[in-house]
C-alpha cells in the first residue's frame, strides 16, 4: 500500500524502524510511534467501525483516549484477545492484528447497516415502546436480538493467560498528566523536595507539546519546545524522588487520596517477555493530588457530521505534527474557535489543501488573517447543511443562514473536514474526588470549584490555556502541592487550606485569545437540511433523539442521558456531554447550570478485569487454611470440603465407595468401635486474669461460679438481642483461666465481641483474651474404646472415675504436654486431645497407630454431622439463624438463672421471646423411613393447603442414619415442643408432599449412658 | 479506602479496621430496671446523621484497640480520632 500520505520528514516517529502489520487481514505498514490509528490514515483508511446502533460507517474523530469510533479487537493468540481498543490509543508493533467491530460480514459491506434504513422507526427508547407482545417474547426474542444488533467488541472466551500486578505507592505528590502543565507541576514539587509519581497515559510525555509544529511552537523557558521537554522529562528521570509512570492511566478517585492507576507494561510489545506482567494496578495515597489533565476538544453538531473523514482539528493536527501523517488531501475547517486556524494552516503548509474555513461566529476575527494570509477563504457567520459520501466524506455543505434562510451556500468537494468547538477541561478526576463543579459563563466550561479532597487542578484542566500560562500555573501548583505535602504541621486529609479553583483566576492566567469558549450546541441550520446530527457518537445519538426526549417530558439531564443513552457509552460522552446538555438547555429555554450535569464515574477509560483481580486468582484467590493433620488425611484419601478458608476432611472412602457409603460405615464404626476425627479447626480462645469468671459471668449464659478447676461446661453465647450467636465447650484449666472453644467459624467474631465488651463496656476487668486457635491441634478421639486406646498413651489415670464426662486434665501424650478433654460431640465415651500444634501430626500418627487394634476408623465432618444429629446436637449457624433464643434451640438449662445479668438477658425477658408460638428445635421423622428430607424444606400443618401457605416453619438438619437404618431431621417449628407425635408436612421440589411426625431430637440414646461410660 | 489516624498506631489504611457502629451508647447497668422501650431504644436506634458522626473503629489488623472517631458523613473525612472513656474533642465536632 502506499504512503503517500506520510509527511517527508518531521513527527516524533521512527522512521527508520518500518513495521508491519494487519488490519481486517490487510497487511499495512507504519513506523515505529506510531498508533494503529495514525498507520491506518497513513494508508489512506478512514473507514475503522462501524457505530453501535445503526452500523453507520465510522473513522477517526479523535486522536487520544476521548476516541468513540475506532474501536478495535486485538488479537495475539487464541486466548490473548482485547475488544474495544481505541485504535488511537493503539501502539503499533511489528505483527499486530487488530480487526474491526460490530459488523457482518466485512467493515464495508456490512448487513447491520439496514438500521441505518430503518432509523426513523428506532430513535431512542424505542424498545421502551415497541416489542410489548407478546409478554414473554421481550427476554426469549427481542432484547437477545436487539443486543446482537447493537454492540461492541466480543470477549475472549479462552482463561487469560496473561499475569496482572498490584501495588500500593505512597508519595507526596501525585501528579495526573504529564504534559506542559503536569510537567512543570511535577518539576516544580521534585525541586521543592517532595517524594513526586508522574503518571500519564500516553507512551510519551509532554501531552499537547506532542502534537505542535515544532517550528510554530512558542519557546518555553527559553528554550525550544522540544528541548525544553527533552531536558525536562531528564531532569525527573534522574531524580531519585521521583517515580515517572508512562502509559498509565489514572482512572478512579477514592476517598482521602487514593488513586487508581492501571499500567499498561506489554501491550505495545511484538512479543512479550512471558515473566512480565501485562498490566500493574497502582493504588497510590498521595498527600497532595495535581491534577493536569488538560482539555479534550468539542465537535460540532451538524448534519451529516460523522462521516469518515471528519474529525476534530486537534486530531488532525497531532496526526500531522507527531505522525507526520496527512489525514487528507483536500480539508475544510469549520471551527468555533480561533486556536483552529493555526491548525489549517499548519495543513496548508504541509501540502494539503485547505479550501476554505467556515467560522460559525460572526464579526472578522484577528486569527483570520493569519489564514487569509495563507491563501485560505474564509467564510464567517457559517454553518453546515449537510456533507455527503458513503465511506469517506466527499463534500460538504457550507452557507451562511439569513434568519432561517441560507444564503451563499457553497458545495465544497473535500476529503478532510476538520471541526474545532471549543475546549472542555478534564473534571472527570475532580469530580470523581466528589469536588464541587462551577460553570463558567464565559469560557463555557465546567470548572472545578471547591475540592473535597487535598487536589489541585493546574492548566487546561481549569481552564488555564495556552503554554505559558499553563506551564507557570503548573509550577505554581506544583510547589504549592510540595510545601503542603512537606509541612510538617499538616495532619491529615481534611482539604480545609486548598483554594478552590476560580474561574476568573483562570481567564486571568490564559494567554490573550487562547480561551475561546466556542460553542456548546448544534449548529443553527435549517429544517429543510438533511442527514442526522450526531451528539454521541459511539452511542449514535443525534439531536432528534435529544429533542424527542425533551418532548416526551424528560427534563432533568440524568433522565435524558439514561432514555437516550447519551454519554452512557465507554467514552463516558468525553466529547459529547457538553453538547447533549448545550442542546437540551437550549430545548428548555433553561441556563445549562440548572440542567445540570450527569455524574463522572470510573473508570476514566475501560480497564480489563485482570488488572483489577491482580494476583487475586487460583490458588492465590483467598487464603487457604490447614490443620497440622491436613497432609495425613490427604495421604489417606480424605475428600475435603471448605469451612470457613479452613479445609476440613469431610470423609475418608475406601476403594470405590461414594460420600453416603463411607459415611455409613464411619458412623457405625465410631458407635461400634472408635473414630478419630481432626477438629483442631474448633476456635479456641484463651480467657486468663483475677477476673476471668466475671467476665465468663457476665458474657455467656451460664453459671460460671459453680465450674470446677479440672471441669468443662457446654457454654452458650447470646447477643444482647437475646438469640445464639455461638456455643462451645469451655473448661476451667485454672482458677483464673478459661480454655473456651468457638464454633469453627465463628472463631473471630467471638474473640472480636469478647474483645468488644472487654476495651469498651467492662474495662475495669483484669482479664486478657488469646487467640489459640492455631497454637493447639485437637484430636478427638470417640466411640467405645477410645479409652482403651488413649491408657496405654498417656501419663495420667483416665478411668471414669478419674476423669469423668466434661473433666478436663493436664498430661503427657507420647512425652508431649497434652490438655486432655472428656467431651464427645457424637454421643460415645469420648475424648479431645489438645497437644501443641507443631505436635500434632505426630500424636494423631501414633494414636492412630495405637487405634488399629481397636478397630479406629478415620471419619470426617459429614461423619460428625450425622453423629452429632442422632444426639440432637445442634449446629449453630445451621439449626439456628440468628433468630433463635436458647429456649428455641432446647438450651434454656444451660442459663445461670440466679445471674442477675448476662448478655441478652433481658431481652430474653421480653413477652415475645416467651411465646409458646415460637419456632422450636424438634425432630421429624418421615413415614418412609428411607426418604430423606431437604434442609431448608419448609414444614407445613397441611398436605393440600391453596397458596399462599404460611409455614409452620422448615428442616434445618437431614440425614441418612446408619446406625437408626433411617432418616432423622432437625426442624425449627412453630410451637414445635407441644406438637410430639403430630402429623406434619414437608413439600418436595416437584409437588409431592412427605408425612413428617414431630419427636424429640434426640434420636439415639437419649439417657446418655454411652456418653458416660 | 479510607485512611484512619489509630490514636496507638498512626495513620493506617481502612482494611486494617473494623467498624464499630455509633460511640459513646454505653450499656445500661441494670437492663432489668429498663422498660422494653428504654431497652429497645439502647438496643437498635441509632443516628444516622448528615454531617459529624461519633463513631467506634478497632484496629483489628493492628493493635486490636477500640477507639472512637468523628468523622463528617457528606465528605467522610475525619475530624478526630480518641481513645475509648475520652470525651469527643470539642474544637473538631465545632469545626463544622
Amino acid at each position: 500500500m502506499s504512503e503517500g500520505l506520510r509527511t517527508a520528514n518531521g513527527g516524533r516517529i521512527d522512521r527508520s524502524r518500518p513495521l508491519s502489520f494487519r488490519f481486517d487481514g490487510v497487511c499495512y505498514r507504519g513506523y515505529a510511534g506510531d498508533t494503529l490509528a495514525s498507520a491506518l490514515l497513513a494508508n489512506g483508511v478512514h473507514l475503522m467501525g462501524r457505530s453501535f446502533k445503526y452500523h453507520r460507517p465510522r473513522g477517526v474523530l479523535a486522536a487520544g483516549a476521548e476516541e468513540p469510533n475506532a474501536l478495535v479487537g486485538v488479537r495475539r493468540d487464541a486466548s490473548r484477545y482485547t475488544p474495544n481498543v481505541r485504535a488511537t490509543q493503539l501502539e503499533l508493533y511489528e505483527g499486530l492484528e487488530a480487526e474491526s467491530q460490530n459488523r457482518w460480514p466485512t467493515l464495508a459491506l456490512d448487513v447491520g447497516a439496514i438500521n441505518d434504513l430503518i432509523s426513523p422507526f428506532i430513535p431512542a427508547g424505542f424498545y421502551y415502546k415497541t416489542f410489548m407482545w407478546p409478554r414473554r417474547a421481550w427476554q426469549s426474542l427481542y432484547e437477545p436480538r436487539i443486543r446482537a444488533a447493537a454492540g461492541l467488541g466480543r470477549a475472549p472466551r479462552l482463561a487469560d493467560p496473561d499475569r496482572y500486578a498490584a501495588r500500593y505507592g505512597h508519595c507526596d505528590v501525585l501528579v495526573i498528566g504529564a504534559g506542559p502543565a503536569g510537567l512543570a507541576a511535577a518539576a516544580a514539587a521534585a525541586a521543592a523536595g517532595a517524594r513526586v509519581i508522574l503518571c500519564d497515559e500516553q507512551p510519551e510525555f509532554g501531552g499537547a507539546l506532542l502534537s505542535q509544529d515544532p517550528r510554530a511552537a512558542p519557546r518555553l523557558e527559553g528554550r525550544a519546545g522540544s528541548e525544553w521537554l527533552t531536558g525536562t522529562v531528564a531532569a525527573l528521570a534522574a531524580n531519585a524522588r521521583v517515580t515517572l509512570l508512562p502509559r498509565t492511566t489514572a482512572f478512579g478517585y477514592f476517598p482521602h487520596n487514593l488513586v487508581s492507576l492501571n499500567e499498561r507494561l506489554t501491550d505495545h510489545l511484538p512479543v512479550p517477555p512471558p515473566e512480565w506482567p501485562r498490566e500493574r494496578q497502582w493504588l497510590v495515597r498521595a498527600r497532595e493530588v495535581v491534577l493536569a489533565t488538560g482539555a479534550i476538544e468539542r465537535p460540532l453538531v451538524f448534519p451529516g457530521n460523522d462521516r469518515p473523514g471528519i474529525m476534530l482539528a486537534g486530531a488532525a493536527q497531532a496526526f500531522l505534527n507527531r505522525y507526520g501523517v496527512r489525514a487528507g488531501t483536500r480539508a475544510v475547517l469549520v471551527t468555533a474557535t480561533d486556536e483552529a486556524y493555526a491548525v489549517a494552516v499548519e495543513m496548508q503548509q504541509a501540502h494539503v489543501f485547505v479550501a476554505a474555513i467556515a467560522d460559525v461566529r460572526t464579526g472578522d476575527r484577528a486569527a483570520a488573517s493569519s489564514a487569509r494570509a495563507a491563501g485560505i477563504p474564509v467564510l464567517a457567520g457559517a454553518t453546515v447543511l449537510g456533507t455527503s459520501g458513503r465511506r469517506r466524506v466527499s463534500s460538504i455543505r457550507l452557507a451562511q443562514l439569513d434568519g432561517a434562510e441560507p444564503t451563499t451556500i457553497q458545495l465544497q468537494p473535500c476529503d478532510l473536514v476538520l471541526m474545532s468547538g471549543g475546549y472542555t477541561p478534564s473534571v472527570h478526576l475532580f469530580s470523581q474526588s466528589r469536588g464541587k463543579l462551577q460553570w463558567d459563563e464565559g469560557l463555557q466550561a465546567f470548572l472545578p470549584g471547591a475540592p473535597a479532597e487535598r487536589v489541585r487542578s493546574v492548566g487546561g484542566c481549569r481552564g488555564v490555556f495556552g503554554l505559558a500560562a499553563a506551564l507557570a500555573d503548573g509550577a505554581a501548583g506544583g510547589s504549592a502541592a510540595a510545601r503542603a505535602a512537606t509541612d510538617p504541621a499538616r495532619r491529615g486529609v481534611c482539604p480545609a487550606d486548598i483554594p478552590a479553583s476560580s474561574a476568573t483566576a483562570a481567564a486571568a492566567l490564559s494567554e490573550q485569545g487562547g480561551n475561546t469558549p466556542g460553542v456548546s450546541n448544534a449548529l443553527p441550520h435549517p429544517k429543510a437540511a438533511r442527514g442526522r446530527a450526531f451528539v454521541d457518537w459511539q452511542n449514535d445519538v443525534t439531536t432528534r433523539d435529544l429533542a424527542l426526549a425533551t418532548r416526551e417530558g424528560f427534563h432533568s439531564i440524568e433522565h435524558v442521558k439514561r432514555y437516550t443513552t447519551t454519554g452512557m457509552a465507554t467514552d463516558q460522552g468525553k466529547t459529547s456531554n457538553l453538547n447533549a446538555l448545550g442542546i437540551v438547555s437550549r430545548t428548555l429555554g433553561k441556563p445549562i447550570p440548572q440542567v445540570g450535569l450527569t455524574t463522572f464515574r470510573m473508570p476514566y477509560t475501560p480497564v480489563s478485569f485482570g488488572s483489577f483481580a491482580g494476583p487475586s486468582r487460583g490458588e492465590l484467590f483467598d487464603p487457604v487454611r490447614t490443620t497440622p493433620m491436613h497432609g495425613w488425611a490427604r495421604a489417606h484419601g480424605a475428600v475435603f470440603e471448605d469451612v470457613g478458608l479452613w479445609k476440613r476432611a469431610r470423609y475418608f472412602p475406601r476403594g470405590a465407595e461414594d460420600m453416603h457409603a463411607a459415611v455409613a460405615r464411619e458412623c457405625r464404626a465410631v458407635r461400634g468401635a472408635c473414630g478419630i476425627f481432626d477438629a483442631s479447626t474448633l476456635g479456641k480462645i484463651e480467657v486468663v486474669g483475677p477476673d476471668g469468671v466475671t467476665f465468663m459471668n457476665r458474657l455467656y449464659v451460664n453459671a460460671w461460679d459453680s465450674l470446677a478447676v479440672g471441669r468443662a461446661r457446654y457454654g452458650v453465647l447470646l447477643r444482647d438481642d437475646g438469640f445464639v450467636y455461638d456455643d462451645g465447650v469451655v473448661a476451667r484449666v485454672a482458677a483464673d483461666r478459661f480454655h473456651v472453644t468457638t464454633t469453627t467459624g465463628g472463631a473471630g467474631r467471638v474473640l472480636a465481641m469478647m474483645e468488644d465488651y472487654l476495651q469498651t463496656e467492662w474495662s475495669e476487668l483484669a482479664v486478657w483474651l488469646t487467640s489459640t486457635t492455631e497454637q493447639w491441634a485437637v484430636i478427638a478421639v470417640q466411640g467405645p474404646t477410645s479409652r482403651r486406646v488413649l491408657a496405654d498413651l498417656v501419663d495420667i489415670d483416665i478411668a471414669a472415675a478419674a476423669l469423668p464426662h466434661m473433666g478436663v486434665a493436664n498430661g503427657y501424650i507420647c512425652g508431649v504436654p497434652m490438655r486432655l478433654f472428656r467431651v464427645s460431640f457424637t454421643g460415645e465415651l469420648g475424648f479431645e486431645v489438645n497437644v501443641p500444634a507443631d505436635f500434632g501430626a505426630a500424636v494423631w500418627e501414633a494414636v492412630w497407630a495405637a487405634g488399629q487394634s481397636y478397630g479406629m476408623t478415620a471419619y470426617g465432618t459429614e461423619t460428625m454431622h450425622v453423629l452429632r444429629a442422632e444426639k440432637g446436637y445442634i449446629i449453630v449457624g445451621q439449626d439456628t439463624d440468628g433468630t433463635v433464643t436458647p429456649d428455641d434451640a432446647g438450651l434454656s438449662w444451660a442459663i445461670g438463672r440466679n445471674k442477675p445479668d448476662f448478655v441478652g438477658k433481658r431481652s430474653l425477658q421480653r413477652p415475645a421471646m416467651q411465646s409458646p408460638d415460637r419456632r422450636q428445635l424438634v425432630g421429624l421423622l418421615t413415614a418412609d423411613p428411607q426418604r430423606v428430607l431437604e434442609e431448608g424444606a419448609q414444614v407445613l400443618g397441611e398436605a393440600r393447603a391453596a397458596a399462599p401457605v404460611r409455614p409452620l416453619g422448615h428442616v434445618t438438619s437431614s440425614y441418612h442414619s446408619a446406625t437408626l437404618g433411617r432418616s432423622i431431621a432437625m426442624a425449627l417449628v412453630a410451637g414445635g415442643r407441644a406438637r410430639m407425635g403430630e402429623t406434619l408436612y414437608v413439600p418436595l421440589e416437584g409437588g409431592e408432599v412427605l408425612p413428617v411426625q414431630v419427636a424429640s431430637a434426640v434420636f439415639y440414646d437419649s439417657k446418655g449412658a454411652r456418653l458416660n461410660a | 479506602m479510607l485512611l484512619i489516624e489509630c490514636p496507638y498506631c498512626g495513620e493506617r489504611p481502612e482494611p486494617e479496621f473494623v467498624y464499630g457502629g455509633q460511640a459513646h451508647i454505653a450499656r445500661p447497668p441494670d437492663p432489668a430496671q429498663l422498660s422494653a422501650q428504654q431497652w429497645a431504644r439502647y438496643l437498635y436506634l441509632r443516628d444516622n446523621p448528615r454531617g459529624v458522626h461519633a463513631e467506634r473503629w478497632r484496629h483489628t489488623h493492628g493493635c486490636g484497640r477500640f477507639f472512637n472517631a468523628l468523622r463528617d458523613t457528606r465528605s467522610d473525612h475525619f475530624l478526630a480520632t480518641y481513645k475509648v472513656g475520652e470525651a469527643p474533642p470539642q474544637a473538631a465536632k465545632d469545626s463544622r
